[in-house]
C-alpha cells in the first residue's frame, strides 16, 4: 500500500471514530411535535435555557402520536405537545406526573386563493367546514392522528360532517410535506398557524379562515414519572419543566417572531 | 540423479482406480506403478483420460473406486497446469507468496530471506528482469516458467505437468521443456501429460498410454515408439486419428 | 429565508459561505455512513467469502436470503433497530437510542448484505479458476480467504463503494433511530427531509446537490485509487 492511499486511509478512519467520541454534555431529550420544531421555536428558546442551565436540549420532533410512543418507552425525558385530552390521559395512565399549560396558538384553514368553497365569508369554522365538504373541494387531512389531525376530526364532528369521498384526501404526513402537497393539489387543508406562517412554499394557498374560538390550540409540557422510568434524567427535565412555565421561559416564547409575526402566546398559570 | 533429496523418491501407486460423473465412466479401473526418479509422460487422444488421472495421482480429486497411496514417505509434490493460476500480484510476490504459505523449502535456500530465495528462482529460469511485472501482464511462456518458478520453491519430489506447451510457441515450448528436465536433473520424479508426440519422443523415458478412459500400455519410452502393444497405440504413433 | 429560486446558487451559496452548521452536518454524514461501511465490510467480507467457499446444507437459503436482504427497505431495518434499542426494548440499557450510534448499527444492518452477496458471487467466480491450483499449493479453504479477497480487491472496492452509496442516500432508517435532532444525529438525508417539510424546496435540493457532489467526489478518489493501483500491479 502506498503512502498516498495510506494517508487516505489514516484519514478516512480517523474521521469515522471522531464520531463516537462525542464529549457526553448535560442535555435531556425532549420529544415535540413538527410544528413547534418547523416553525424554529426551540432555535430562539434553547439557547436561553442552556445559558442559564447549562443544560442542554436535545429536540426530537415527531408527530403527537409517536411523542407519547415514544414518551411511554422511557425514550425520551421529557415531552411538550399540544394535546390537551391526550396529556390528561397520559398523566392518567401513570407516565407523566404533571402535566402543564406552556403556549397556545391556534389552527388556521388555508386554500387556493380564488376560494371555491367561499369560506373566507364564514363566522364560523363549522360553518366554513360544511362549506368545503358540501362543495366537496378538494381537501388534505394530515390523517396521521397527530394532534392537528385529532383538532381537524373533532371539528367535523361538530359540523356534522363525516369527511368521505375523493375530495377528502388522507395524506398519513407531517404539517409540511401535508401543506407541500395541499399547495401541489390546491385543497384546503388545516394547520397549525407557527407551521403555516413559516412555510416557504405556499404557492397559492393563502389563509382563508381564521379567529374561531374552537381554534384554539393548547400546548403543554408533561413531566415525566420517575417511578415509571427511573433511568431519565428527571432532574435536569425538572429545570427544563419549570423553566418553561417561568418569567423568562415565557418572555423567550413571548418574543419569538417570524416575518414580524408572534406565532406562540405564553400562558402558563 | 537424487542430490537433494536424501529418502529415494517415493512410489506412487494406484489400484483399480476409477472415476465415474454422472453415470459416465471416465477412467475404467486402473492399475499403474510409477517407481523411481523417471520422466513418465502419459499419452493418448484428447478425451482419453490423461488430465483426469493425472488430478487422481495428485490427490486433486477422490476415485470413484480403488485408491491412490504413496509407499514409503509422502512426498512434496507440485503441479502446473496447462493455463497457469496466478495471483493478481507482481511475479516476484506469486513467489514469495507461496513461500509465507508453505513450510517447505529448499534446503539450499532455506536460510535465505524469502525475497532472496524468490529472486533466485526468478533468474533460474531466466525471468529476474521481470521480477516487479505484474504476473498476469507476462507472455503465455513467461508465465508458465513463473509457474514452474513457483512450482521449484516448493522443493517437490514429484512435479505434474498437465499438458504444460499445449497453448505456447515454439520457443516458449522450448523453454519450458529445457525446465522440465532442469528439474529432473535435481532430483524430482516427473509426471506428465502431452498429446504432442514429438513433444514425447523429446521428454519421456516411460510412457503410460491411455485410450477411451482405458490405460492400455505403460512402458519404457524405446520400447513403447518402436514396438507398441497396442493397435491403438500403433495408429496413434503413426499419426492416424484415433477414437 | 432565501430570496433565490435557484437550488444550484442556493448550494453554491452555502459550500462558499463555509455555514458551521453545514460542515458539522455533512461531517456527521461522513462519520456515520462511512463507519457503518467500514464495519460492515470487516463482517461482510470473510462472511460473503466463507458463504462462496463452503458448501452446506441451507446454503442456497442463505445465499437468496442474503440477496433479497439487500432490497431491505430502510425504514424496516431503521423500525427494527429503534424497537432492539428503546429502553422498552432489549437493548434499552445501553442507552444507544437517538445517536450517532444507532444510525451507524441501523446502516451496517442494511449495508452488510449487499457486500456479503455481492462479495460471494465474485469470489466464488475467482474461486472457481484459482481452486485447483490452490489446492495443489496445499492450501485450506480458510487460508484462501484473505488470499482471494486480495486477488478480487478491485471488484470488491466497486461492491464496497456500492454499501456507501446505500448507506449515504438512505434516510428511513437514520430518521427513525436517530430522531433528527439538530447539532447531533441530524444529517444531509434528513436535512433534505426537514427543509422539504418547511416548504424550503430551493435549501432541499441545494443540500441534495451537495450530497451528490460528495458521493461522486469519494467515488471519483476511490475510482483513481483503483485505476493507478491496477497500472501499476495488472
Amino acid at each position: 500500500m502506498n503512502k498516498t492511499t495510506a494517508l487516505i486511509t489514516a484519514g478516512t478512519l480517523g474521521l469515522t471514530f471522531s464520531a463516537t467520541l462525542m464529549a457526553a454534555d448535560d442535555y435531556i431529550t425532549l420529544a415535540s411535535t413538527t410544528s413547534t420544531e418547523n416553525s424554529g421555536l426551540f432555535d430562539a428558546i434553547i439557547p436561553a435555557f442552556s445559558e442559564e442551565t447549562g443544560i442542554d436540549v436535545h429536540v426530537v420532533a415527531v408527530g403527537t402520536g409517536q411523542a407519547f410512543e415514544i414518551g411511554r418507552r422511557g425514550d425520551a425525558d421529557s415531552l411538550l405537545v399540544h394535546d390537551t385530552a391526550g396529556e390528561e390521559k397520559f398523566v392518567a395512565d401513570g407516565y407523566a406526573t404533571e402535566r402543564l399549560n406552556v403556549m397556545y396558538n391556534d389552527f388556521v384553514i388555508v386554500g387556493p386563493s380564488d376560494d371555491p368553497a367561499g369560506i373566507s365569508d364564514s363566522e364560523t369554522v363549522t360553518d366554513a367546514m360544511q362549506r368545503i365538504a358540501e362543495s366537496e373541494s378538494p381537501f388534505a387531512s394530515r390523517g396521521d392522528d397527530s394532534g392537528t389531525n385529532r383538532a381537524e376530526l373533532r371539528l367535523w364532528e361538530d359540523a356534522g360532517v363525516t369527511p368521505q369521498g375523493e375530495w377528502y384526501r388522507e395524506l398519513g404526513s407531517g404539517m409540511g410535506p401535508t401543506l407541500n402537497t395541499a399547495a401541489g393539489m390546491d385543497a384546503y387543508t388545516f394547520t397549525d398557524r407557527a407551521t403555516w406562517v413559516a412555510f416557504d412554499n405556499p404557492q397559492d394557498l393563502t389563509l382563508l379562515f381564521e379567529g374561531d374560538e374552537a381554534l384554539f390550540n393548547q400546548y403543554g409540557s408533561l413531566l415525566l414519572s420517575a417511578e415509571r422510568h427511573p433511568h431519565l434524567k428527571h432532574d435536569l427535565a425538572a429545570q427544563w419543566h419549570e423553566w418553561l412555565v417561568s418569567e423568562q421561559g415565557q418572555q423567550a416564547i413571548a418574543d419569538f417572531e417570524v416575518d414580524g409575526q408572534q406565532l406562540f402566546f405564553p400562558n402558563a398559570e | 540423479m537424487n542430490a537433494h533429496h536424501t529418502p529415494p523418491v517415493a512410489t506412487l501407486e494406484l489400484d483399480s482406480v476409477s472415476f465415474i460423473h454422472r453415470g459416465h465412466t471416465l477412467l475404467s479401473p486402473t492399475s499403474m506403478r510409477l517407481a523411481g526418479c523417471q520422466r513418465t509422460l502419459i499419452m493418448g487422444p484428447n478425451g482419453a483420460g490423461k488430465s483426469l488421472l493425472m488430478r487422481l495421482a495428485h490427490g486433486l480429486l477422490t476415485p470413484s473406486s480403488g485408491s491412490v497411496s504413496w509407499q514409503g514417505v509422502q512426498p512434496a509434490q507440485a503441479m502446473v497446469f496447462q493455463r497457469p493460476v496466478l495471483l493478481r500480484r507482481s511475479a516476484l510476490d506469486n513467489l514469495t507468496y507461496v513461500l509465507a504459505i508453505n513450510k517447505v523449502a529448499r534446503p539450499e535456500l532455506k536460510a535465505l530471506p524469502r525475497k532472496t530465495q524468490a529472486m533466485s528462482a526468478l533468474e533460474k529460469f531466466g525471468l529476474a528482469h521481470l521480477a516487479k511485472r505484474p504476473a498476469r501482464v507476462l507472455s503465455g511462456g513467461e508465465q508458465q516458467r513463473l509457474a514452474l518458478a513457483r512450482a521449484w520453491l516448493l522443493n517437490p519430489q514429484v512435479l505434474f505437468l498437465d499438458e504444460p506447451t499445449s497453448a505456447l510457441d515454439p520457443a516458449a515450448i522450448k523453454a519450458v521443456e529445457d525446465a522440465v528436465l532442469e528439474f529432473h536433473h535435481s532430483g524430482t520424479r516427473i509426471v506428465m501429460t502431452t498429446h504432442d508426440l514429438h513433444q514425447a519422443h523429446r521428454l519421456a523415458n516411460d510412457v503410460v498410454f491411455l485410450h477411451n478412459g482405458e490405460l492400455l500400455e505403460h512402458t519404457p519410452a524405446r520400447d513403447f515408439f518402436t514396438a507398441p502393444t497396442s493397435p491403438e497405440a500403433g495408429a496413434f504413433i503413426r499419426g492416424e486419428l484415433v477414437w | 429565508m432565501l430570496t433565490s429560486d435557484n437550488a444550484f446558487s442556493t448550494a453554491l451559496t452555502l459550500i462558499l459561505s463555509m455555514d458551521s452548521a453545514l460542515i458539522s452536518i455533512v461531517m456527521l454524514s461522513l462519520q456515520v455512513s462511512l463507519m457503518a461501511v467500514l464495519i460492515a465490510s470487516l463482517i461482510a467480507l470473510p462472511l460473503g467469502a466463507a458463504l462462496a467457499l463452503w458448501r452446506f446444507p441451507g446454503r442456497n437459503v442463505v445465499i437468496v436470503a442474503l440477496n433479497a436482504l439487500m432490497g431491505l427497505p430502510p425504514v424496516v431495518a431503521g423500525l427494527c433497530v429503534y424497537l432492539l434499542l428503546s429502553r422498552a426494548g432489549p437493548l434499552g440499557e445501553w442507552g444507544l437510542l437517538f445517536t450517532p450510534t444507532a444510525m451507524v448499527i441501523a446502516q451496517v444492518i442494511l449495508v452488510l448484505p449487499i457486500i456479503a452477496a455481492l462479495t460471494r458471487q465474485q469470489v466464488e467466480a475467482l474461486h472457481g479458476e484459482y481452486a485447483e491450483q490452490l489446492n495443489s499449493l496445499g492450501l485450506t479453504r480458510l487460508r484462501m480467504i484473505p488470499t482471494l479477497l486480495w486477488d478480487a480487491r478491485f471488484g470488491l472496492l466497486t461492491v464496497i463503494l456500492a454499501g456507501f452509496g446505500r448507506a449515504s442516500a438512505e434516510v428511513g432508517a437514520v430518521m427513525i433511530v436517530g430522531g433528527n435532532i439538530d447539532g447531533v444525529t441530524r444529517v444531509m438525508t434528513t436535512s433534505i427531509v426537514l427543509e422539504t417539510s418547511k416548504g424550503n424546496l430551493p435549501m432541499a435540493l441545494g443540500l441534495g446537490i451537495i450530497l451528490l457532489a460528495l458521493v461522486t467526489m469519494i467515488n471519483a478518489i476511490a475510482h483513481i485509487i483503483g485505476e493507478t493501483a491496477k497500472r501499476r500491479l495488472g
